[in-house]
């Protein structure tokens, strides 16, 4: 490791009293988050999405944590709550101890250092007219003003090659590359600045198959090598399968089930999880067979009561469309929020 | 005799460095109410092959040789306006984005009866009882309520659900589908595509799946042709292409996707990347991304060979199938 990247790395370590390795590097407690919608000023109620409803996540040091579930049911809101491009309406986020939702912009400025984000779209996250290495360079010169030309190129250099890329692209422009090697350029950008927490929302879904092995390759050499920890957002369950040490599943803004991954594959339990888990396509010469899923995603805007997936569920009762059932925790550690579960009728 | 037989269609799009070839010659055919898968990476030509059918090729696309033949007639001999009495009416499109088919600012209903009107000489009321039960068929709750519905009041997955109803609304012979759930999650996916497999199973008709997710391919339909770089590298029946993929190209993306390898292990990938309409390397043009390459992969290009019905473009195909290539 270079000598600016050991500093940076030892002061980042002081903020939130004593290392503490098995305290969890992030925590979201009882994250509440509601948009309120334009609407008329004198209309009594004004429509309000409730993205994020009392949904609580830890996630450990080094682990590649991935949050799946239907499409907008909380998952990039949630990560960007975590990151602090949003404020939570309710609830605290937590990063190596210190609660950094309520902190102001300065003592925020070493988290922002700490934390970084990975997007989907390859083609819209690097500045066009940007050589790369002006956007590599940039985030290194804000966050560590101190160094010298000559180690911010070093430092360039040092993580395009850990990350498989050539250094030999630096003056390049983002349109000259293919899809896969600008998402590798956005991670090497995310890197930059030592990060300890890395969150990629949906970083593959744009890529082709190939193309999504190598950016997963480099995703899980980099957490092995710089000790990293991801929240690792995606649709593609055999992507978690293989890329993920714990999941959180969630559906119309609650948590559902969190489980490490083998067990949430080998056991599923929320019945919510299960019909998820079936619906992935596989290869094979069986035919495609509905989810086993009826009815609509409810609004956001209109939460059904008590259980939200109770409408929808095969194994809902009087209670579940009455009281919203708790994550509780399982003889093996996993969580699960369904009467159904708790009460053995699963 | 074949519902679609696409016999050495040549695409290419003229600029100013020079032309374009995208796609060299490829052949495929659909039978009456066969589903056919079309795979391959970013850039391989699958969409300007969608495209070529429905004589939609954007500027400056053209086709310059071969042939399209629908229902009995060469479709890139057709006038304008006979062209555009097959499409939408024959042969139905749907894309990922189900906006490109819905006009935000109609209803539901509006879109589906004039297209029926536009199509047949039906009543105002007969078509929306048409519309109705053909929402009804995609799971639409409610379908009379709905009709009155604008697209931005659906959830993503609803869209593309409506966008079939309307596919079907004609009664086409031949539905191109162009990565229809590709933006979609897997419970959606699996909704959407359970029930075109249904729906073309009932009404008997066509399909054409084109996506690059092998394992939705290798669930719905009943061949598949694979492309690279503009040219048919493998193509047979999905099932065998699936489970014993002979080319090279089919092999690497199978053994790519994440679902082959144990949690955790590296993933196999194709080393680089589909290579520029105007880079094609000389021979095979997979050749630089081959793990069985030789010498005479360099020379000249592979022939589409025919190994008892399964077409591979590879000079060792008949080694790689015996297992005997290394
Ligand atoms: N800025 C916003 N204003 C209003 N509503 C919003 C806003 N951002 C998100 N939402 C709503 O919050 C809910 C959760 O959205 P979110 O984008 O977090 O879902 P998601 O799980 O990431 O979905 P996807 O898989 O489609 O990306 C959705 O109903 C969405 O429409
Ligand atoms: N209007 C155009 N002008 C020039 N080249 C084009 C045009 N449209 C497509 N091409 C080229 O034709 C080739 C095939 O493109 P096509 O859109 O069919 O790919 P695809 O297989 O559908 O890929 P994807 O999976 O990304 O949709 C590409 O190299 C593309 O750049
Ligand atoms: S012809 Fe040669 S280079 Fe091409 S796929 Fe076959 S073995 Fe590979
Ligand atoms: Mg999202
Ligand atoms: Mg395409």
């Amino acid at each position: 490791m270079s000598e600016a990247a050991a500093m940076t790395r030892d002061s980042g370590r002081e903020s939130g009293g004593a290392p503490a390795a098995d305290r969890p590097l992030v925590e979201a407690r009882h994250v509440v988050k509601h948009f309120d919608l334009g609407g008329h000023f004198l209309q009594r109620e004004r429509p309000t999405v409730k993205a994020l409803n009392d949904v609580s996540i830890t996630i450990r040091r080094g682990e590649a944590f991935c949050l799946v579930g239907e499409s907008g049911c909380g998952k990039s809101t949630l990560a960007r709550v975590v990151m602090g491009l949003l404020d939570p309406t309710d609830g605290e986020i937590r990063f190596d101890g210190t609660r950094i939702d309520a902190l102001g912009h300065r003592a925020r400025k070493p988290f922002h250092r700490r934390m970084q984000m990975i997007f989907q779209n390859p083609y819209a996250s690097l500045n066009p007219r940007r050589t790369v290495q002006q956007t590599l360079e940039e985030p290194v010169r804000f966050h560590f003003p101190k160094l010298s030309d000559a180690e911010v190129k070093a430092k360039v250099e040092q993580v395009m090659v850990s990350v498989g890329n050539d250094p030999g692209w630096g003056n390049r422009y983002p349109h000259e590359f293919s899809g896969g090697q600008r998402q590798r350029i956005s991670i090497a950008r995310a890197l930059m600045v030592d990060p300890d927490f890395v969150v990629a929302d949906e970083p593959i879904s744009a890529l082709d198959v190939s193309i999504q092995a190598q950016v997963l390759n480099v995703m899980m050499d980099t957490r092995e090598r710089l000790d990293l920890t991801y929240l690792f957002i995606t649709h593609d369950l055999s992507v978690v399968r293989h890329f993920g040490s714990r999941v959180g599943v969630m559906y119309l803004g609650t948590l559902c089930e969190l489980a490490d991954t083998k067990t949430l594959f080998e056991t599923p339990r929320h019945p919510y999880t299960r019909i998820l888990l079936s619906a992935i396509p596989r290869v094979t010469t069986e035919e495609m067979q509905p989810p086993g899923l009826p009815g609509e995603v409810p609004s956001a805007m209109n939460l059904p009561s008590g259980c939200v997936f109770h409408d929808r569920c095969p194994l809902a009762n009087a209670r579940c469309s009455a009281e919203v059932p708790k994550p509780q925790s399982q003889a093996d550690g996993t969580l699960v929020a369904c009467h159904a579960v708790e009460e053995g009728r699963g | 005799m074949a519902l679609l037989d696409v016999r050495d269609l040549v695409v290419e799009f003229p600029t100013r460095h020079g032309t374009l070839t995208a796609l060299s010659g490829i052949s495929f055919s659909v039978d009456k109410g066969e589903r056919v898968g079309i795979v391959g990476e970013s850039g391989a030509g699958k969409s300007v092959a969608a495209f070529a059918i429905l004589n939609l090729l954007s500027r400056p696309g053209r086709i310059a040789g071969g042939s399209i033949t629908f229902e009995g007639q060469d479709l890139t001999q057709l006038s304008t306006q006979r062209m555009r009495a097959v499409r939408g009416n024959r042969i139905s499109m749907i894309f990922q984005d189900p906006m490109m088919t819905l006009n935000p600012v109609l209803t539901i209903g509006t879109q589906m009866i004039e297209t029926l009107k536009a199509h047949r000489d039906i009543s105002e009321a007969e078509a929306r009882r048409i519309a109705i039960t053909r929402l009804g068929e995609v799971k639409i709750p409610s379908p009379e309520k709905r009709l009155d519905s604008y697209p931005h009041e659906l959830s993503g997955g609803m869209r593309q659900r409506v966008v079939i109803a309307i596919a079907l609304l004609t009664e086409p012979a031949l539905i191109i589908a162009d990565e229809p759930t590709t933006a979609l999650d897997v419970t959606i996916q699996a909704e959407i595509m359970s029930l075109m497999l249904a729906l073309c199973k009932s009404h008997g008709v066509g399909l054409i799946l084109i996506t690059h997710d092998l394992a939705v391919v290798s669930q719905v339909t009943q061949r598949v042709v694979v492309l690279y770089a503009g040219r048919v590298v493998e193509s047979g029946e999905t099932g065998r292409v699936v489970h014993n993929p002979v080319h090279p190209y089919t092999r690497g993306l199978l053994a790519a996707l994440p679902g082959e390898a144990p949690p955790g292990a590296r993933l196999t990938q194709i080393r680089g990347t589909m290579p520029s309409l105007n880079a094609i390397p000389e021979g095979c043009p997979f050749h630089p991304r081959c793990d069985y390459v030789q010498d005479r992969c360099r020379q000249a290009e592979p022939a589409l060979d025919s190994l008892d019905g399964h077409l591979v473009r590879c000079v060792r195909a008949h080694e790689l199938m015996a297992g005997q290539a290394a």
